[in-house]
């Protein structure tokens, strides 16, 4: 479904990645973490189309699409998710409103009627119940005041609304209490299907209990450093980065 | 003005004798003989030179003259979805046929009246005004009775007619008793392609406890040159409050200005400007907190592309004795174009000790974090670029209490900013 080879960005003239390959097929759930400022926000957003970054080297072709051609609401209506790790507050846009444009040009470009006001709010019934957010939330302005947590479930909600193939999640966990952890998770699980994959950016392994990783990668330095599956979020979890900095540090030798 | 190659077209006006009544011509001539047209460096005019831009574009002017106009024209012209009654004026005459009877409201021609037409908006504060109170033909006083409250809008439309005169100087002077309220809507209907300049003057009175909404719309041509001046006297108890919509024009310049004469009165003054191609709009407000517990509150938004270019001047005056004032403004601006420009400027004179003041003012860009987060959940550039700047403007409409009114705004506005939802 996605594949990263060779890439590399840049944003202001500074490398921050550095040669990234990664594979990612439907129905897998990746797990990258790595220390503060490793870039992992970086390839979230450079997988997004954020503009800023300029891509330098490499290709990502995601559904045997050239990603990077792309413009970022193209990307979305292909089916690229990104859960922001710092959701934006924007005042004076309704939540509302701005789903439902959301939702109905990502159906019109995927040869779909547009939904009308009656449908549009059955379907966000149905969502809603996903990630147990609160009516009252989607009727203020989009993210405007939203606590921490509340801004995470609402990333979430809008995944659940705009049915993706490919979401990448960026510390969707952190700042989450276990209550709110488990309902996030218990809704990304439930998109979860044999035809979409997954990518969660986290901090912490015990995300990995509630989302089960089929890969774990550790980016370090622009790169992924060190692949392996769920034992190795545990081990992290552990020893922390300094055994793999060592590893890597011997390697160069 | 010595020689008859130096003297601007404008001043042309002044030398033919005018009709005179209860000297209030004679002492507008006087205002605009002492000023002058404003020159290049006068400081209220620097960035909006109307004095060169009429020299350029007229040889010579013609006070309009009034003309015929037809039901149809008028139905035609009122905006989808109104509901209320209307005020029909043709070149700023006033047309007693085609408009409303409203009960509590009287309509008469100001030739008429033995008003002291100048006592608000002061001839000698701005040479533009001195020039209607000089020059002005037609007009109308309308007066609300005490304790009447109109019950829908009103909507005033002065339909202009270039070709029956290029000088067209609208004047209203409106008045209301105690415990008076009513909603006014103004727009200017072109009917006829051709360059005019149009020079109001409007004089608001409210009575004690009074409530009046006085919206705007400016959407003539894009040609149209335009210059106002409304000031309002606002009593004890009273409030006012007027949102100015700006679409399009040449060089608009309006001239607000509020006056607080009564404890717990309150002004609001509310603006938005959204400007494309080479239009220039500049909008000077003054509000003077004369007396203890007032309030005022202004909010100016613009939304500027192409080459056009924004003036915000703000001046609070809190005068000594108005202590407790309370007294808010901002101007916020998005430009979206590097030819774009705006000249911001706050003035606040404060001279008593207990006030809450404050103001702030912000020009800048289109939120690009707002803009990527909006597109990476599939909504096309331009329409998250709309979406934005629509919940920009949105603020400013909020104050618009009539709905059919700021139905008729949104759309306008959306239909620019490319946003309809549906
Ligand atoms: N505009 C910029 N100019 C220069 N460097 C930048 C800019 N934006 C980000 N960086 C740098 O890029 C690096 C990677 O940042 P990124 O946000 O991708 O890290 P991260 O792995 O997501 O970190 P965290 O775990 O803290 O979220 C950091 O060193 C950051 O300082
Ligand atoms: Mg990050």
């Amino acid at each position: 479904m996605l594949s990263i080879k060779n890439l590399h960005a840049s944003i202001e003239g500074n490398e921050i990645l550095r040669g990234i390959d990664l594979e990612v097929k439907a129905g897998e759930v990746h797990a990258i973490m790595g220390p503060n400022g490793s870039g992992k926000s970086t390839l979230a957003s450079v997988l997004a189309g954020r503009e800023e970054y300029e891509v330098t080297e490499g290709e990502v072709v995601f559904k045997g699409e050239n990603l990077l051609e792309l413009a970022p609401e193209e990307r979305a209506r292909e089916g690229v998710f990104l859960a922001f790790q710092y959701p934006v507050e924007i005042p004076g846009v309704s939540s509302t409103n701005f789903l439902r444009t959301a939702v109905n040009q990502v159906r019109e470009h995927r040869g779909l009627e547009p939904l009308d006001a009656v449908k549009f709010l059955t379907m966000m019934k149905e969502k809603m119940k996903l990630v147990e957010i609160d009516q009252k939330l989607l009727s203020r302005a989009l993210n405007e005041g939203f606590s921490g947590g509340e801004k995470k479930r609402n990333e979430i909600f809008q995944m659940a609304m705009l049915e993706p193939t490919l979401s990448i999640l960026d510390e969707t966990d952190s700042g989450l209490d276990i209550d709110a952890l488990k309902i996030v998770s218990n809704g990304v699980n439930q998109l979860k299907s044999k035809d979409n994959a997954t990518i969660v950016v986290t901090h912490y392994q015990r995300l990995l209990d509630y989302i089960v990783p089929d890969f774990v990668h550790v980016l370090y330095k622009g790169k992924i450093v060190k692949s392996g599956t769920k034992e190795l979020a545990l081990e992290l979890e552990e020893k922390g980065y300094d055994w793999i900095k060592e590893e890597i540090g011997q390697a160069a030798v | 003005m010595s020689t008859l190659l130096d003297t601007h077209p404008l001043e042309k006006i002044l030398e033919n004798p005018q009709k005179d009544f209860h000297s209030v011509r004679a002492m507008g001539k006087d205002a605009f003989l002492k000023q002058g047209l404003p020159s290049a460096k006068a400081e209220e005019y620097k960035f909006t030179n109307l004095t060169k831009k009429l020299s350029q574009n007229f040889d010579s002017f013609e006070i309009a003259a009034d003309f015929e106009l037809t039901e149809e024209q008028v139905n035609h012209a009122i905006f989808e979805g109104f509901d209320g009654y209307r005020l029909v004026f043709a070149n700023g005459y006033f047309h007693d046929g085609l408009s409303s009877k409203i009960e509590g409201l009287t309509i008469s021609k100001l030739e008429e009246s033995s008003l002291p037409l100048g006592s608000i908006a002061k001839a000698e504060k701005d040479p533009f005004a001195a020039l209607n109170q000089a020059s002005f033909e037609g007009g109308a006083q309308i007066a609300l009775a005490k304790n009447t409250q109109i019950d829908k809008p009103i909507l005033i439309l002065n339909f202009i007619n270039p070709s029956n005169g290029n000088l067209i100087q609208p004047r209203i002077w409106f008045e209301t008793g105690d415990f008076g309220e009513a909603t006014f809507i103004e727009q200017q209907i072109q009917l006829e392609a051709g360059d005019y300049f149009l020079n109001e003057v409007k004089e608001i009175k409210g009575g004690r406890n009074s409530h009046i909404h006085w919206y705007r719309i400016q959407n003539e041509g894009k040609d149209a040159i335009s210059m106002s001046n409304i000031e309002t006297d606002i009593q004890q108890d009273a409030t006012f409050t007027s949102v100015n919509i700006s679409l399009s024009g040449h060089m608009v310049r309006n001239n607000l200005s509020l006056n607080l004469l009564g404890s717990n009165s309150e002004g609001n003054m509310y603006g938005l400007y959204l400007t494309n191609g080479n239009t220039h709009v500049d909008n000077h407000t003054n509000v003077d907190h004369t007396i203890p517990h007032a309030e005022s509150n202004e909010l100016y938004k613009g939304v500027l592309t192409d080459n056009s270019r924004g003036v915000f001047n703000g001046k609070i005056f809190v005068r000594q004795d108005a202590q407790k004032t309370n007294a808010f403004q901002q101007n916020n601006n998005i430009l979206l174009s590097e030819n774009a420009t705006v000249n911001t400027k706050p003035q606040l004179e404060i001279w008593a000790d207990d006030v809450k003041c404050s103001h702030g003012c912000t020009t800048g860009q289109l939120d690009e974090e707002a803009l990527f987060y909006l597109q990476a959940r599939g909504i096309g550039k331009d329409k998250a670029k709309g979406l934005l700047l629509y919940a920009f403007a949105g603020e400013v409409l909020e104050n618009i209490k009539d709905d059919s009114f700021k139905a008729y705004c949104i759309n306008l506005i959306q239909e620019r900013l490319g946003t309809n939802l549906s």
